[in-house]
């Protein structure tokens, strides 16, 4: 799960890191207001929506004037941004950080994940701040430095003072630095985080270190432990048919293509597009309806893939392990009669009663007119949909 | 011979009164799985299935010397299975629970490390050893004992590769899903290098799916350490960067963990790649005319 940058930096807050000073807001006029609170001469109004990417789109603006706040704030509030971390039709901009400007000497990185091939929590850092890691990962790879912490052990004094040489830190900087990483780990512990970004993080002329872009991710298995975090959810940031499908219980992820896929497990699900795309097909959904799929889940998938518009074509491939097929096939029949599925439905049963599901679907198709193909062939299965989908397009 | 169980392994079941665990361990027994008792505390004395249940995991192991352990407690209860089964002397975990935080599972592998305990899973349908032993939630009737041992991140996708090797007549010695969390107990080296020593296991199928760096590891090893043949399938080639596919540990971040890159990594170490998950099957058998 992901939360705002304005979000996050008053996480920050809680965990003593420093964030400049500013607020959120969702009008010109508040804007106004909270730039004069500021005082000063120079703001930046940040677009808040869940991607990076927004300096170089106009998400991040440097206003010189209050009039500057206002008319910035106008140009972004109710419209999208399109950034290279969005889709084309880009995220709603519903609000706006308003934030004092520092005088910046230097941009540095740091973030604190959990790696997968030490299993443990890692803080990464550079003195290459403001571009992104994996650029720098890429093109300068010495200037990387990664800290492993032991689980039992915890975050130590050394480690960050590893961090703060590394990255030509001096005095009361190295102190500073401590206790912001000492400040990650502990909210990341507490909130069960996967990903905290600083990027930058800034030193400002007078040596001051401050976090100038805060990016947090949560553990989605986690987040049912803190309503706190839970409540912090912008469900506008998302993609509607992701957030319906988690209702359900369904795990759906809108994609490119022409043709609906149906799927039980997530393996199954992921093979099921590349096996359409190698036919010369377009997957339109990642779908994986479960293990436990009722004909209620199986209705409401199809409501799901059905409600974009660009779906020609429909292919369900089950496995049928615990689950019997005929059941399977009894619900899309009820499905596809229910919501008066239009365009054709390829099903592939395989499994537990995969011949009386195939017998269900068949004789359905010829005594009710309905536009089923039952197959028993996965490769052919694919052919067929991608065929369909082509002769409808 | 198999890898890690068979006929004679001893298998007790943690939430062994839940729905879930109820009814696997049903199937389980079904299967004729040496499955000896049961674990749900407060509930130590009774009979469940046929079988008694015990408060604790020790009180378990005492009363039947079980060596093995499968777990259907809910997720925010399961790293407290684990290490109650490890603290117990249990040699095999098996973790059928999805949706571990992810902290608690680098508690947990911490905690284990140097304890000899080995745990498959989570978020994985389990091992069976066809005929002998049905330790998780993969239906039973689709397998062969055979020659092909099979590891696999998903559960579907190993059935599959079951589906298609029964049906070329070439059956299963072992069949491993690994899980697909990206913190996990025994990864592909474990069991590759298991399915090398062991005698019945002819050919091997290892189903990958992105995220991580397993896969590629798995290819270093196979082709420094493994003689027998290899079939591959990497799931995800069509998957969107930056989204979790289905499965926790199923995502590209920072351009890692493609599959692009873990079937480029398999194809250089000589390793035959299906790009279709309908050719496994006939891949394998091919192994075999050559």
């Amino acid at each position: 799960m992901n939360i705002h940058e304005y979000q996050a930096k008053q996480l920050f807050l809680h965990y003593a890191i420093p964030v400049p000073a500013g607020k959120q807001v969702t009008t010109p006029e508040s804007a106004e207001q909270v730039a004069k609170e500021l005082g000063g001469d120079g703001w930046v109004v940040k677009a808040q929506v869940h991607a990076g990417g927004r300096g170089k789109v106009g998400g991040v603006k440097l206003a010189k004037s209050l009039a500057e706040v206002v008319e910035f704030s106008k140009g972004m509030l109710g419209k999208r941004l399109v950034t290279n971390q969005t889709g084309t039709e880009g995220l709603p901009i519903n609000s706006l950080l308003i934030e004092k400007i520092y005088p910046i000497k230097r941009e540095l990185y740091l973030s604190i994940l959990v790696d997968r091939g030490t299993e443990r929590i890692i803080f990464i850092a550079s003195a290459a701040g403001g571009m992104d890691i994996e650029t720098v990962a890429h093109d300068i790879p010495e200037q990387i430095l990664s800290v492993p912490v032991h689980p039992a052990a915890g975050l130590q004094g050394y480690q960050c003072r590893k961090v703060a040489y590394a990255l030509g830190l001096k005095g009361q900087q190295i102190k500073a630095l401590e206790k912001i990483m000492h400040g990650l780990y502990k909210l990341f512990l507490a909130k069960d985080a996967s990903q905290i970004e600083i990027n930058p993080l800034i030193e400002t002329d007078s040596g001051e270190l401050m976090a100038l872009d805060a990016k947090i991710n949560f553990d989605d298995n986690a987040v049912a432990l803190h309503p706190e975090i839970l409540a912090m959810k912008d469900a506008e940031q998302e993609d509607e048919k992701e957030n319906k499908a988690e209702q359900f219980g369904l795990n759906y992820i809108t994609l490119a293509g022409n043709i609906g896929c149906m799927v039980n497990g997530a393996g199954l699900a992921m093979a099921t597009m590349d096996l359409v795309k190698l036919k010369g097909g377009q997957p339109a959904n990642f779908l994986d309806v479960g293990g436990g799929t009722s004909i209620e889940k199986v209705c409401e998938a199809f409501k799901l893939i059905l409600s974009d518009n660009s779906v020609k074509a429909v292919l369900v491939n089950i496995f049928g392990g615990i689950v019997q097929c005929d059941i399977i096939a009894a619900g899309i029949l009820a499905a596809v009669e229910q919501i008066h599925v239009t365009v054709p439905v390829v099903v592939r049963l395989e499994g537990t009663n995969a011949e009386q599901g195939r017998a269900l679907l068949s004789s359905a198709g010829l005594n009710r007119g309905l536009n089923l193909y039952a197959a028993d062939d996965l490769a052919y299965a694919a052919e067929q949909v991608v065929a369909l989908a082509e002769a409808a397009a | 011979m198999s890898i890690l169980i068979n006929k004679d392994t001893k298998v007790i079941c943690q939430g062994f009164t839940g729905k879930q665990g109820t009814f696997h361990s049903q199937q389980a027994l079904d299967y004729g799985t040496r499955l000896v008792g049961g674990v749900t505390p407060e509930r130590g004395g009774e009979n469940h299935l046929g079988l008694p249940v015990f408060n604790t995991v020790q009180d378990a192991v005492n009363a039947t010397s079980a060596s093995a352990s499968v777990i259907y407690v809910p997720p925010f209860y399961a790293a407290d299975a684990i290490l109650e089964a490890v603290d117990a002397g249990i040699k095999l975990i098996v973790c059928i629970t999805e949706g571990i935080p992810i902290l608690q599972m680098l508690k947990v592998k911490a905690a284990m490390a140097g304890t000899g305990a080995l745990l498959i899973g989570p978020n994985c349908p389990g091992i069976i050893t066809p005929g002998e032993c049905k330790i998780g939630i993969m239906p039973g009737h689709i397998h062969l004992p055979g020659s092909i041992g099979i590891v696999s991140r998903s559960g579907t996708l190993t059935y599959e590769s079951v589906h298609q090797t029964t049906a070329e007549g070439l059956g299963q010695s072992t069949c491993v899903g690994i899980g697909g969390d990206p913190i996990h107990g025994m990864n592909f080296i474990d069991v590759l290098s298991r399915f090398q020593a062991d005698e019945q296991t002819q050919g091997i199928v290892m189903v990958g799916e992105i995220g991580g760096g397993e896969e590629e590891e798995a290819a270093e090893y196979i082709k420094a350490y493994v003689t027998k043949p290899v079939v591959a399938y990497i799931a995800g080639l069509t998957a969107p960067a930056g989204k979790r596919m289905g499965h926790a540990g199923a995502i590209v971040t920072g351009g890692k963990g493609t599959a692009e890159g873990k079937v480029a990594a398999l194809k250089a170490a000589s390793i035959e790649v299906v790009s279709s998950p309908t050719d496994i099957g006939l891949a394998m058998k091919r192994c075999f005319n050559a």
